[in-house]
């Protein structure tokens, strides 16, 4: 196996198109390092993304957010106006690993990893974040919702990586949460992860709302009929209700040693449940601070 | 298959040397370098025994290749002491008896090191939250939090109440 560590976004997709499909790009390397010592994945060659600049970096603007596909979860963590901005996907890049974990893992790695039950992708489709491509035949913007076709299976072509994730700045009375079940507090795999984010008017009247699940599918779902249910109302605890027992209708879930089936469905429905309060409370204390202020 | 170069320092200590790409960092430490205070369990990223720092932040070195810190700075378990001086947080594990075996401990050792260096006062989630990142099998929780307790007053920060 050869190892590559382009400088140039230019000189990294002129080498992975060079190999094909003996390539594989990395960026924090923490999953694809575990591949490789188990077989799971035998490259001839690894190219290093996290020395190519557009990859690192996270960039706050007047229109919203960029954040390089290489930049590392304990970097995201300590940007404050991410955090301030989207707490449902800050918390939720870190939640991947542990914190030793975060020194590497990036949001770019962890969506090409395709995991259904990767931790940042519930939360990023509930954010309604796009990402960049570029590839041989140029740059794209796709949303992350459309990245993920199967466990370990993108939407994107050979040598094509993303480069960034564009989140905007969030509109009055928007929040976001992420939920997640795991056996352990660290280090383990999530049996659901439910990611909601949510825009609601002065009245408390829910004008927007977006729920993805994770790790219940064989890809992170969004799930539209769950979000439906607060929809043009002041979500009460009927509303919720409602919005959980959808989630759990949509959940597909296998059985593994994490959890049953039958205990991954009902779980789906509660922690979206959770995940929206949490997000409704969020949304509820920004018009709180905005009336404060003004 | 070609080796390639790196220069990476070490606690202080500029190396040069030729790698395969396939090396570990845990394996470069321990083969390469005769550094075998950094230990090796899992070599898939879940136990947290080999956690090293990279340029101040803690990372596991058995999900690290060596080519990848070409360049830049590594601190293991052997770079804290000075001389037959203990660091602050190795006397705390011996003085708390946060080991039992002592297989684990550089990696809580390491991770620590991190947490304190950059937040001399963590709150009780903080810290819970770093040492959940590794495993003891000797069940000595109880000790090693003790251990963080009387590192963090030992580097002149308050004393949190973990086991209060």
């Amino acid at each position: 196996m050869e190892y590559a560590s382009p400088r140039s976004l230019d000189e990294a997709i002129g080498l992975l198109s060079q190999a094909g499909v003996d390539a594989r790009p990395m960026a924090g390397g923490t999953d694809l390092l575990v591949q490789l010592r188990t077989g799971a994945r035998r490259p001839e060659l690894l190219v290093d993304l996290k020395q190519i600049p557009g990859l690192c970096g996270i960039d706050c603007g007047s229109q919203g957010f960029r954040i390089g596909a290489a930049v590392s979860g304990a970097e995201i963590g300590e940007c404050l106006p991410l955090r301030e901005a989207w707490p449902g996907v800050v918390e939720a890049a870190e939640l991947i690993g542990s914190t030793q974990i975060q020194g590497r893992a990036s949001l770019g790695g962890n969506l090409c990893n395709a995991s259904p039950a990767a931790d940042s992708v519930p939360a990023l489709i509930a954010a309604g974040a796009v990402c960049t491509l570029i590839g041989p035949a140029g740059r794209r913007e796709v949303p992350v919702d459309d990245i993920v076709r199967g466990p370990g299976e993108t939407a994107l072509g050979e040598a094509e990586i993303i480069v960034d994730f564009r989140l905007p700045r969030p509109q009055d009375g928007t929040g976001d949460a992420y939920q997640r079940m795991i056996p352990r507090t660290e280090m383990d795999i999530a049996i659901v992860g439910a990611g909601v984010s949510v825009r609601v008017a002065e009245s408390g009247e829910c004008l927007a709302c977006r729920v993805a699940l994770g790790a219940v599918a064989a890809r992170p779902i969004r799930v539209d009929e769950a979000a439906a249910a607060l929809m043009g109302r002041r979500p009460d605890s009927e509303a919720l209700e409602e919005l959980a027992a959808r989630a759990s209708a949509a959940a597909d879930p296998i059985d593994d040693k994490r959890g049953t089936r039958a205990y991954r469905t009902r779980v789906a429905g509660v922690l979206a449940r959770r995940a929206a309060e949490e997000a409704l409370r969020r949304a509820g204390d920004r018009w709180a601070a905005r009336s404060q202020s003004s | 298959m070609a080796g390639r170069q790196i220069r990476v320092n070490i606690n202080g200590t500029d190396h040069q040397a030729i790698v395969e790409p396939r090396l570990s960092l845990a394996d470069f430490l321990r083969h390469e370098l005769g550094l075998t205070g950094t230990h090796i369990g899992c070599e898939h990223g879940v136990c947290g025994i080999c956690n090293v720092l990279i340029d101040g932040r803690s990372m596991r070195s058995c999900l690290l290749l060596a080519v990848q810190v070409d360049g830049r700075s590594v601190e293991t378990v052997e770079g804290l002491a000075e001389g037959e001086k203990l660091h602050p947080i190795q006397e705390a594990f011996m003085d708390e008896q946060g080991l039992q075996c002592g297989f684990c401990t550089p990696g809580f050792i390491m991770s620590l090191k991190e947490l304190l260096d950059r937040n001399p006062n963590p709150s009780e989630d903080e810290i819970k939250d770093v040492l959940g990142g590794s495993i003891c099998r000797c069940t000595g929780y109880a000790g090693i939090l003790r251990a963080v307790q009387s590192a963090v007053a030992k580097m002149g920060g308050g004393r949190p109440s973990l086991l209060d």
